[in-house]
């Protein structure tokens, strides 16, 4: 009934929001046995929303610039009203952002969801991942801490080992001979402008992309081989009231977590907001320790690891780009976990656990020790990779249920 | 006009010198924008050569400089510094000091104008920290002679800041152009006038 008036009232004739909610929401069928790994789609939506709102609202207090930046933060600190909330929910959701995508990206690993045909849908979330690295290490610049400064100053220097033209590319980024009140004002103007416009783009042709083809499950099986009359695939259940009201709860409790941090323990004991970074940039004066913060850990470990300069920076850059070539690599007839043999599940195993050992090995300082740990687990991260194509086609797979279990 | 056949031929010339001549434009209409990102007129100006006064240094003593917002060192060696350059020469990766980090008039086992003075951009070749000077023996280990030590990444060099073996940065610390003036005074950022 309301369904008739809402086709008919003023809007409705005017613009086609109607068909845009039933196309992505009361008819948009998803399979009826998502599970937990399927909360964190919305949540990095969640998440996103949080991060531009908070963001916005830290834009109307902040000074892009070298003299004023850090002076600008404890501003906000200790004399915006509700300051030190934005800007601790914020630098929390940027830990956040990464912690729910690591999870969404670990779920696509289990149920083959970058598998055909979602390669797209995959490559599109690639692309975000490095858009979200982006913009996570150019927002770390502005407070302006040593810690924002000498990063900032590493990470550039990654681009002079690049032969021949290396030095001239690492000029043009700073912006000056270092990095300088130059290099603050155009990360702030990515970090607020030009990347965010780019996500939301790429948000937008993510989910158009997978509803194009219908979400995976943890069975990894195609629910639209199987239509009722309508053409309404029998295991398929509407996202909304179903999946929205689903999301909602997992929303409630991450917002529970997020705001026992936000609360609690902002700093995470130096790992969401690193101690040096409480001190105003010097650059005559680095840290004695430096490390990005934790979400990037993993991939400077391996550039660490690699003694030389080059060949460590190829490595860290191949550790990200490398999820490109996935749908490529994957050659097993099923994609779900819950399908394949022990090889596939063990090499997913020893995955996650290099990721995580990486990460921790790119936190702390080095010894000889940890950069051997460090080359034996860059190996195997890599190995997941080089190796899928071989270990997925060697393996037995179980038979595939004909309908969601 | 005919009305009857369409020249797909045509078309295509057409519609391939039109994408053509806009990917053109683009690529002009991108210069401002990539050059945009080129350090300004005023950053161009503040990397101006910078004068420091040395005669209050010491044998053994370090000041540092700022040009181009980089720490410059200037390092007055005495002679068990100077003495040890010959010493470590085969624990060192570019002991002739081949690749170019250093004017011409630098290439030489002490890097320097004059073999007392040492004048070094503080950052560091591996991924631009500045390095700490440690210029007393055997402070980092029985073996040490002297010299530089990076905290990031455990890169050391030399008292004439050339790279050890086994350690991530890839070449010796920069030199840069410098000038060494009458009275004790000293020019950085400027070749012979």
């Amino acid at each position: 009934m309301t369904q008739a008036t809402n086709e008919t009232s003023w809007f409705a004739k005017r613009i086609t929001l109607n068909r845009i909610w039933r196309e992505h929401f009361k008819e948009y069928y998803a399979p009826k046995n998502f599970n937990f790994w399927y909360f964190f789609g919305s949540l990095a939506m969640l998440t996103l929303a949080i991060q531009l709102l908070t963001g916005i609202w830290l834009t109307m207090h902040y000074t892009p610039s070298a003299k004023d930046a850090f002076a600008s933060v404890e501003y906000i600190m200790r004399e915006v009203n509700y300051g030190w909330l934005l800007r601790y929910m914020h630098s929390t959701g940027a830990s956040a952002f990464f912690i729910v995508i690591y999870l969404h990206i670990f779920r696509a690993l289990l149920y083959g969801s970058y598998k055909t045909p979602r390669e797209l849908v995959w490559y599109l979330g690639v692309i975000m991942y490095l858009l979200l690295l982006a913009e996570a290490f150019c927002g770390y610049l502005l407070p302006w801490g040593q810690m924002s400064y000498w990063a900032a100053q590493v990470i550039t220097s990654l681009f002079t080992a690049i032969p021949v033209v290396g030095a001239k590319l690492a000029l043009w980024i700073r912006g000056d001979f270092n990095v300088a009140d130059a290099t603050l004002h155009r990360f702030f103007a990515l970090h607020v402008i030009a990347i965010p416009l780019v996500l939301l783009l790429m948000v937008w042709l993510h989910i158009l992309a997978l509803h194009t083809v219908g979400s995976n499950n943890p069975d990894g099986i195609d629910i639209k081989k199987n239509v009722d009359e309508n053409g309404k695939p029998r295991d398929g259940i509407a996202f909304h009231p179903y999946y929205t009201v689903k999301d909602m709860v997992g929303a409630t409790v991450f917002l529970i977590i997020f705001a026992s941090v936000v609360f609690f323990a902002p700093e995470m004991g130096g790992y969401f907001l690193e101690h040096a970074n409480f001190q105003p940039a010097n650059p005559l004066m680095t840290p004695d320790h430096i490390a990005p913060v934790w979400y990037m850990t993993p991939f400077y470990a391996i550039l660490r690891a690699i003694p030389d300069k080059l060949g460590g920076v190829i490595a860290m850059f191949s550790a990200v780009f490398i999820f490109f070539l996935l749908p490529l690599l994957d050659r097993s007839p099923v994609r779900s976990m819950r399908y394949r043999g022990w090889l596939s599940r063990t090499a997913l195993t020893l995955f996650a656990i290099s990721f995580i050992g990486l990460g921790y090995l790119g936190a702390v300082a080095v010894t000889p020790l940890r950069t051997l740990a460090a080359q034996i687990l860059t190996v195997i991260y890599f190995a997941f990779f080089l190796l899928m194509p071989v270990y997925t086609k060697l393996e037995k797979c179980k038979p595939l249920p004909e309908r969601l279990t | 006009m005919s009305g009857q056949s369409i020249d797909l031929q045509r078309r295509r010339f057409l519609r391939l010198a039109t994408q053509l001549f806009a990917a053109i434009g683009a690529g002009f209409a991108a210069i401002p924008f990539i050059s945009s990102w080129l350090p300004s007129a005023r950053a161009r100006a503040a990397g101006a050569p910078v004068e420091t006064d040395i005669s209050d240094l010491r044998p053994g003593e370090m000041k540092v400089v700022e040009w181009r917002g980089k720490p410059v060192w200037v390092i007055r060696r005495n002679n068990e510094a100077l003495l040890s350059l010959d010493q470590v020469a085969d624990r060192l990766r570019d002991p002739e000091s081949i690749v170019e980090q250093q004017p011409i008039y630098a290439r030489n086992h002490h890097r320097s104008r004059d073999p007392e003075f040492l004048v070094l951009v503080g950052i560091c070749t591996h991924l631009g920290c500045s390095p700490k000077y440690v210029p007393t023996e055997g402070e980092l280990g029985p073996d040490w002679p002297g010299g530089f030590y990076c905290p990031c990444h455990g890169s050391k060099f030399d008292m004439a800041g050339r790279v050890f073996k086994n350690v991530p940065a890839p070449i010796n610390l920069e030199v840069p152009p410098y000038r060494l003036l009458a009275g004790d005074k000293i020019i950085i950022g400027e070749e012979d006038a």
